[in-house]
């Protein structure tokens, strides 16, 4: 006897409740989303200088974006599941592809022509590679033991030193991180984190000699904005300014003089934070803060609820690497955290972030609404 | 779709998932705690400071120079004038390659490579974050062209600027003088506050004699700038207080008739209206056009000015100084009258020397045969020589010096222009102090018809005539008439109630005799009255130019002009009611009744014809 489990707002007859829970939708999660959406456009039409045709093109994305998240969500997980290797599969092909032929924007190779869209395969990798992890790792018993600890690392491993050759630290990092997000998940020993962290510490100097100039740029500046203020420093400086020139209350909305006298660089996309804090103040930031923390709660919830450990696995990873775009982005902006470029999630202008992560919200909304009851 | 394999524990699965779930939530809480305190340090403990620091980046404090006040002759006629003009200006420290941008900008604009240095010279010693002009006066077309290719040279733009014009050009290059930017030496003196944004100042004349007043008060203004520095609005603005406008004495018709009759030589002509001190005329020659100097003048066209035999740039009415010559002997005449030596009738046989007893050396008249018997009054009309080393013998040198000293010789007249000079008037303590030396008497007699060590400026000459025909009320030469402020109109300075004591017989007789020079049978100055319905008093001089450098150029010719000896001239009219005094220096113009009183007379004759109450009472 199978029925399907309804949440509590689901008892509740109404039009919108029955349309959504068709739509397989979970509400409480659409609805945080639809509120960060919404603040994106009203801090976007500040940031990006009050320019309509801006919030008509994040308009048009995030309706893409949702077609996305709601098209995802109508697929059982089993889909998921069942495909999980192959997407992984095309994703590292994509990568491989972007490396040979890729175009390339802002000095790094990261975008794929196809022709009537530009694509960025690292994007769609962020949300395959910890299915494939969850996929390998529910095929076996948990916690995973050294060899399928050692495989699921080669796993994360790959795309993650594609997308960091194209190069893209942030994007490679956020991979790995969702990657390594499965694994602990999946109940990876303390002694083996513990192990890791050492040894990742001690290979830093390595990574050093490895990254490319603007890489370590960005770290030393991270280390010493100002030393060179009207340089490499200059846009942590900027940020912070608006940031503390924001104050409690903040300048209010359209306030940001930052912004809009060009002193804050990429104000609309990955500095957008800066514009918010500055315009709306340390008030506004609590607020943002407690609206992400209910939607990854949400999430987290989601990922508890899920029924299988695949499921399980994948949910809880989306929920974590979605805190890590969260964490990164404004750990940057606000200059505790080196400047790579992640965007901040469903506020910052821009395209493809916006679709994976609405998609990562379909796929936990699936896992959410296609849960069959099983009795204890 | 729950797969179960026969080695997974799904429970104990289930346990450690949920386990590491609330690890994970605590560990995100406790980030989200760290980004909140970084929050609360940037935007309540930093907030000042980066409130501050927004603001300053935000707001730039720029300084709004005041217009320079203009500049008007006696009859409004302006002599000093702001017009706007167009200028490239480039700010550096906004340019990012300095070398590339000019490369870029020369093949834009012709830019000579002079202009490249002084532009750099400029930055140099500019503020920081000042706008630097590299071109100056740009046509409408150059504004447009570069108006197109502006967004893509930050730093660089084109600024509207007022430009000191002076209309009448050479003719009151001296006297009103010119403003050129603001060099080093005056930058450490100059109340830097107030010339913030101020790029000119007067150099000489009433522009650099007036330059407080001329300046006006500094106004700034908060501009929003966004990160070009560009500015976006004004947020607020305290507008300058422009400069006073100067109303001078000079009538510049007078001084341009003065100007011309000076053509072809070099020399000064001063008139000073006598009622009031009014300077009249302020007139040089050799010439230059101030407005030259006021862009910028080129380091080549600034050497030949410099450089030049005939010294244009010297202001020769202010700091030239001459030797009086016979235009010294009704001062000299007067004194013996006044100290009771002589009297006018008192006759002296001239033989055309003098000679001291028992020394050989001959004292030379300028009439190699004499004029025979003379009295004070032949004296003065044919401007015997021997008369007046006789009276000055008789008089001893510091008398002269005492008298000669009430009519302003050897001191500043105190005309309201910079770096006048005092000429010399020549005493026995004078020559120990600065010769160490004793006094000889030889040197009394040659001080008798203004030769030897007695030096006069041709203003100097001007007011002691003045004064003279004032009958000794001390006359004191002014240029600036009114200050007009924006809220206030003060005048300029009064004249002294300063009165020498004299006999006024003496100084009828004194006067008489000058009319003479004119008006008289024998007088050296005849040609003067032809034409004129009013007295002239004037007496001529001949100054003997003692010194050639030895470094000048051996033109033959040359050296024949420059060894002639300097006109002067020095009058008033109408004698019985005096309105104007004249006094003309030409340098190596030979004879004073010939080149110099002509110039006088013409200017007398311009005023005073046009003056009705002067035809009214003659």
């Amino acid at each position: 006897m199978q029925t399907e489990i309804r949440d509590e707002q689901f008892h509740t007859p109404s039009v919108i409740g029955t349309l959504l829970r068709k739509l397989h939708i979970d509400i409480p999660l659409f609805a945080g989303i639809v509120l960060l959406c919404s603040l994106s456009f009203v801090i976007l039409y500040s940031a990006g200088g009050q320019d309509i045709a801006i919030l008509m093109r994040q308009a048009t994305r995030i309706a893409i974006a949702f077609v996305f998240m709601i098209f995802l969500a109508h697929i059982n997980p089993r889909h998921f599941y069942r495909h999980s290797a192959k997407l992984y599969g095309l994703g590292v092909l994509l990568l491989v592809a972007v490396l040979v032929v890729g175009l390339t924007g802002k000095g790094a190779q990261r975008w794929l022509n196809l022709g009537f869209v530009r694509f960025q395969p690292s994007e769609m990798i962020k949300i395959t590679t910890p299915m494939m992890i969850a996929w390998y790792l529910s095929n076996h018993a948990l916690p995973p033991n050294a060899k399928q600890l050692f495989i699921a690392f080669l796993l994360i491993i790959v795309p993650t030193l594609l997308i960091a050759k194209q190069p893209d630290l942030g994007t490679s990092l956020l991979v790995a991180s969702s990657g390594a997000a499965v694994l602990f998940f999946a109940g990876l020993s303390w002694r083996f984190i513990g192990v890791t962290v050492a040894v990742l510490a001690s290979l830093t100097p390595v990574l050093w000699h490895f990254m490319r100039e603007y890489q370590r740029n960005r770290v030393l500046t991270f280390l010493n904005p100002e030393a060179d203020p009207m340089g490499k420093g200059y846009h942590i400086i900027q940020s912070k300014i608006a940031i503390g020139s924001g104050g409690v209350n903040g300048k209010g909305w359209l306030g940001s003089t930052q912004a809009k006298l060009e002193f804050l660089p990429e104000s609309s996309t990955d500095f957008i934070f800066a514009v918010y804090a500055e315009e709306f103040g340390l008030l506004g930031c609590v607020s943002l803060l407690m609206l992400y923390l209910l939607i990854i709660g949400r999430c987290l919830y989601i990922a508890v609820q899920a029924q299988d450990s695949y499921s399980r696995l994948l949910a809880g990873s989306l929920s974590l690497t979605f805190f890590v775009y969260i964490f990164v982005n404004i750990g940057m902006v606000i200059g505790i955290l080196p400047v790579v470029g992640v965007p901040l999630p469903l506020i910052s202008y821009g395209g493809t972030s916006m679709v994976t992560l609405l998609s990562g919200f379909g796929i936990l909304m699936s896992i959410h609404t296609h849960r069959k009851f099983l009795p204890t | 779709m729950a797969r179960n394999y026969a080695m997974k524990d799904t429970f104990a699965e289930n346990r450690i998932f949920l386990s590491r779930v609330v690890i994970v939530f605590v560990l995100i809480i406790f980030l989200v705690i760290s980004l909140l305190v970084r929050l609360v340090y940037l935007q309540i403990v930093g907030h000042e400071q980066y409130s501050t620091m927004a603001k300053s980046n935000r707001v730039k404090i720029t300084p709004l120079p005041p217009t320079r006040g203009i500049i008007y002759d006696r009859h409004g006629r302006v002599l000093a004038e702001n017009l706007p003009s167009y200028s490239l200006e480039i700010i550096p420290e906004q340019v990012k390659d300095l070398d590339n941008t000019l490369f870029k900008l020369k093949q834009l604009f012709d830019i000579s490579d002079e202009k490249i240095k002084r532009f750099l010279k400029y930055k140099k010693r500019g503020k920081r974050f000042s706008s630097i002009p590299l071109l100056s006066q740009l046509t409408d077309e150059e504004v447009a062209k570069f108006a197109v290719v502006r967004p893509y040279y930050p730093g660089v733009d084109v600024h509207a600027r007022l430009v000191r014009h002076y209309p009448y050009k050479e003719l009151t290059a001296h006297v009103v003088g010119y403003v050129g930017r603001i060099n080093e030496k005056e930058l450490k003196t100059l109340p830097v506050s107030e010339y913030q944004g101020t790029q000119y100042i007067g150099k000489i004349g009433i522009e650099k004699a007036y330059e407080t007043q001329l300046h006006g008060k500094k106004g700034f203004a908060e501009i929003e700038v966004n990160v070009q520095s560009r500015g976006i609005k004004t947020i607020f603005s305290m507008e300058p207080v422009p400069g006073a406008s100067l109303y001078l004495t000079l009538d510049i018709d007078l001084q341009k008739t003065a100007f011309d009759a000076l053509e072809g030589y070099n020399g000064a002509v001063v008139a000073i209206e006598i009622n009031t001190g009014d300077v009249l005329v302020f007139a040089n020659r050799p010439e230059f056009d101030p407005n030259s100097f006021v862009g910028g003048i080129s380091t080549k066209e600034y050497k030949l000015l410099q450089e030049s035999d005939d010294q244009p740039l010297f202001d020769r009415a202010l700091r030239g100084q001459y030797p009086p010559g016979s235009t010294i002997k009704p001062f000299v005449g007067l004194a013996g009258l006044e100290y009771g030596v002589t009297k006018f009738r008192d006759k002296l046989h001239c033989p055309g020397y003098y000679q001291l007893p028992n020394l050989k050396h001959k004292y030379r008249d300028w009439k190699k045969r004499g004029h025979g018997k003379v009295d004070l009054n032949r004296a003065i009309t044919e401007s015997c020589d021997v008369y007046f080393y006789d009276l000055a013998r008789t008089l001893g040198i510091d008398k002269i010096h005492d008298f000669l000293y009430q009519f302003g010789f050897g001191q500043k007249t105190g005309i309201d222009l910079a770096g006048e000079r005092a000429g010399l008037l020549p005493s026995q303590t004078w020559k120990r102090k600065v010769k160490k030396e004793r006094w000889y008497l030889g040197e009394t007699l040659i001080s008798g018809i203004g030769q030897g060590f007695m030096q006069v400026t041709p203003v100097q000459l001007a007011r002691a005539t003045a004064t003279l025909a004032n009958r000794g009320k001390i006359v004191t030469p002014y240029l600036v008439d009114r200050i007009i402020n924006m809220n206030y109109t003060s005048a300029g300075p009064g004249q002294p109630n300063q009165q020498i004591e004299l006999k006024s017989k003496n100084t009828d007789d004194i006067i008489s005799a000058m009319v003479n020079v004119v008006h008289g049978a024998g007088g050296t100055a005849r040609r003067l009255q032809a034409g004129i319905n009013y007295k002239i008093a004037g007496k001529t001089g001949t100054a003997q130019v003692f010194t050639v450098k030895q470094e000048e150029k051996y033109n033959e010719d040359e050296i024949k002009f420059k060894l002639r000896d300097h006109a002067l001239f020095m009058s008033f009219a109408p004698a019985n009611d005096p309105k104007i005094a004249v006094a003309v220096i030409v340098e190596n113009g030979g004879h004073g009744g010939s080149v110099a009183a002509p110039i006088a007379g013409k200017v007398m004759k311009q005023f005073l014809m046009s003056n009705e109450d002067v035809a009214v009472a003659n």
